[in-house]
């Protein structure tokens, strides 16, 4: 399974934003590796929700942990059938454990974007 | 952090006037002025010391090169947005209709045209005594609802210690008021009990509703129409939106501000029924659970 | 001649001095930018004649030809489409309806369809021809359904354009055509302040103006030097008067109830006329 986590500059802990996010982190259960990836929409002018998730779904991701998640982009993931599953806590480590105890909840309130349109 | 934000649907009932009262009343460490197209809020508060300033890049705009534009106008009949004119021998971009889509400079057989970079505006933190977020959208700009985020994107940042944060928003229900409504706990609509302001109120509580946001609303200057603001409550009661109080119109309100002071300041009649709407709103953000 | 009235805030007096002056001018066109909270139409609760949806263009995308090189995703500047289980998909709200996946997609494979964001009421009220646009709840971008409230206004008389609030975008559209703004200004240290945004922007689109000061309790000086200094004529003063309020708030047109305020919009609309905006 492919976890994708969108995480602070630190690295180590999840950040609040999924759009905006610097990186994400992408950990697979299978090879035990995780790689850190830039998020290109960190900048992005609108949309940045989309943009950030188009990299989770391209990089073939299965599941999602974050503290929130905007509409669009959980349509997104509906579409491409990634589940999302609610940050607990704000340690990346702690929270891919924590999926693989089948600790964590799905989430599933989203809220409106951020509306970068003209 | 709890965030109340203070819209409207119609202009001048009041948003701006409640705000700064509501700053006062509750002592606020943070707040901000999301009306980027026309922010008043900096008038009334005491925002001391020197601001950090920061340029708000808006979409990008097409630019053409003269030397290598050869006059064709491809671009022009490609632009959705009749942002480019035939001027002598070249092709010039409207800055104000540009929406930074790029199909020109697909569609220029010359490469003649690429997107830059445009400030469209310019928003202003101030940290002492208070974190106050204000930001100005350069004029005929859009992108006001990505201006709004950014200020509010600012306050989170520069306030995160902080337990309220208040939000003075804009008038209408477009992008601007859209964009504020995110993430907040609570909408406080000021409404105005005329035939324009009631049908402004449907509106913007349609909006609030298509986006999930809680609102409450209170009447300014109830005393102008007692009928309609009756007419109002009643349909509060049948939306079960709670009503939080109303404020009668008094001139010495509008002294007040014009001296830059904030109600919370004057003893008049409008300041003590404010201050009863604000307890009633601090009680509905406190009820909160989210 | 088409008369731009806007006021950089709101409240001011927009809709006020926009109907009562197509009203005194007895045969006009009212155009209602102010397409997110449109109020002209309460007054003058005209005879619709039509309703016409407006609508933008959105993209959508044939899936027998599409051969996923997602040319349109990587060309789209607002992020608007995403590449997913073979196919893109669009976010309608984020789209601005450029035509530039169409454009670029080798296969054809998208097709530009109609998206309804907002409705042209069009009626009349004895001589005046009552143009309304209106925003649908929940839509973004005002522009599209200005454009066509403005279109649909035609070119012939004097038409008068009741203006969003505010200076962006929505006000540009509004303004761009017109021959002249009338600046209504309320005599308020807020009102001030959002009066010289606009003022700025007419002078920035060259429109002569002039100015209306509404709910003038007492001469605010600030606002009176600014205009003394800027040659800005003041064209009409209108008291704050109780009774005429309470008309405005019973949605009555002030002019076919009150003969001094007809009297005062009859000079307005004669100056507008004669040419007193500079």
């Amino acid at each position: 399974m492919i976890i994708a986590i969108p995480v602070d500059e630190g690295k180590k802990s999840i950040c609040v934003s999924f759009g905006r996010a610097p990186y994400f982190l992408i950990h697979d259960t299978d090879s035990a590796k995780t790689e850190m990836v830039e998020n290109p929409a960190a900048e992005a002018q609108g949309g940045a929700g989309i943009k950030a998730a188009q990299l989770v779904v391209d990089k073939g991701a299965n599941a999602l942990i974050t503290v929130r998640c905007g509409q669009n982009a959980a349509d997104v993931f509906k579409a491409a059938e990634i589940k999302i599953y609610k940050a607990f806590g704000s340690d990346a480590a702690e929270n891919l454990k924590a999926l693989a105890e089948g600790k964590l909840e799905e989430l599933t309130s989203f809220h409106a974007g951020f509306h970068g349109k003209a | 952090m709890k965030k109340l934000l203070i819209l409207s649907g119609k202009g001048g009932t009041g948003k701006t006037t409640t705000a700064a009262a509501f700053i006062r009343f509750a002592a606020a460490r943070a707040f901000a002025d999301c009306d980027v197209d026309a922010p008043n809020l900096h008038l009334v508060t005491a925002a001391g010391g020197e601001p950090e300033r920061f340029d708000y890049l808006g979409s990008q705009k097409a630019v053409v090169d003269p030397d290598k534009c050869s006059g064709c106008g491809k671009c022009i009949e490609a632009c959705r947005f009749d942002a480019i004119r035939k001027m002598e021998n070249t092709c010039e971009i409207d800055v104000f209709s540009c929406e930074g889509c790029g199909v020109c400079t697909a569609v220029c057989p010359s490469s003649a045209i690429e997107l830059e970079d445009d400030v469209a505006g310019e928003v202003t933190l101030y940290r002492d005594p208070a974190v106050f977020v204000t930001a100005e959208l350069k004029m005929g700009r859009g992108n006001s609802g990505k201006l709004v985020s950014e200020v509010k994107k600012t306050l989170m940042k520069a306030a995160q210690g902080e337990s309220l944060a208040i939000i003075d928003g804009s008038p209408g229900i477009g992008c601007p008021v859209i964009a504020s409504m995110s993430g907040v706990n609570l909408v406080l609509i000021v409404a105005e009990p005329s035939l324009s302001g009631r049908s402004d109120l449907e509106r913007i509580l349609k909006t609030a509703e298509i986006f999930r946001t809680k609102a409450a609303i209170c009447v300014n200057k109830y005393d102008t129409s007692l009928e309609n603001t009756e007419k109002i409550e009643r349909f509060c009661a049948d939306l079960g939106v709670p009503f939080v109080g109303r404020v009668p119109y008094d001139r010495q309100a509008s002294a007040a501000i014009n001296e830059g002071k904030s109600l919370a300041d004057v003893d008049c009649p409008a300041s003590y029924a404010l201050r009863e709407v604000f307890e009633r709103t601090m009680k509905l953000l406190e009820d909160d659970t989210k | 001649m088409r008369v731009a009235v806007l006021s950089g805030k709101g409240g001011a007096g927009k809709t006020f001095v926009s109907v009562n002056l197509a009203a005194t001018a007895k045969s006009a066109v009212y155009i209602d930018c102010d397409v997110e909270e449109p109020n002209g139409r309460l007054y003058w609760k005209p005879n619709i004649e039509s309703e016409t949806p407006v609508s933008v263009l959105i993209p959508e995308f044939d899936a027998a030809k599409c051969s996923g090189c997602r040319k349109c995703v990587e060309f789209c500047r607002f992020h608007a489409l995403i590449f997913v289980k073979g196919n893109p998909m669009l976010f309608p709200s984020v789209c601005h309806s450029c035509g530039g996946c169409s454009l670029v997609c080798p296969e054809n494979a998208v097709m530009e369809v109609p998206r309804p964001v907002g409705t042209i009421e069009k009626g009349a009220r004895d001589g005046v021809h009552v143009v309304t646009g209106i925003l649908n709840t929940g839509e973004e971008s005002a522009v599209p359904t200005i454009k066509a409230a403005l279109c649909a206004g035609g070119d012939d008389d004097f038409t008068v354009i009741d203006c969003p609030p505010g200076s962006s975008c929505g006000v540009m559209e509004s303004v761009k055509d017109a021959d002249c703004c009338l600046l209504v200004a309320e005599p308020t240290a807020f009102g001030f302040h959002n009066f010289k945004m606009v003022h700025r922007l007419s002078v920035l689109l060259k429109k002569p103006c002039g100015v209306v000061i509404n709910k003038a309790d007492a001469p605010y000086k600030p606002l009176e030097d600014y205009c003394a200094a800027q040659g800005l004529p003041v064209l009409l003063r209108v008291p704050y008067s109780e009774r005429l309020a309470e008309l405005g708030a019973a949605g009555e047109i002030a002019v076919e109830h009150d003969s001094e305020i007809a009297k005062a919009f009859g000079g307005l609309l004669s100056a507008i006329r004669e040419g007193a905006l500079s």
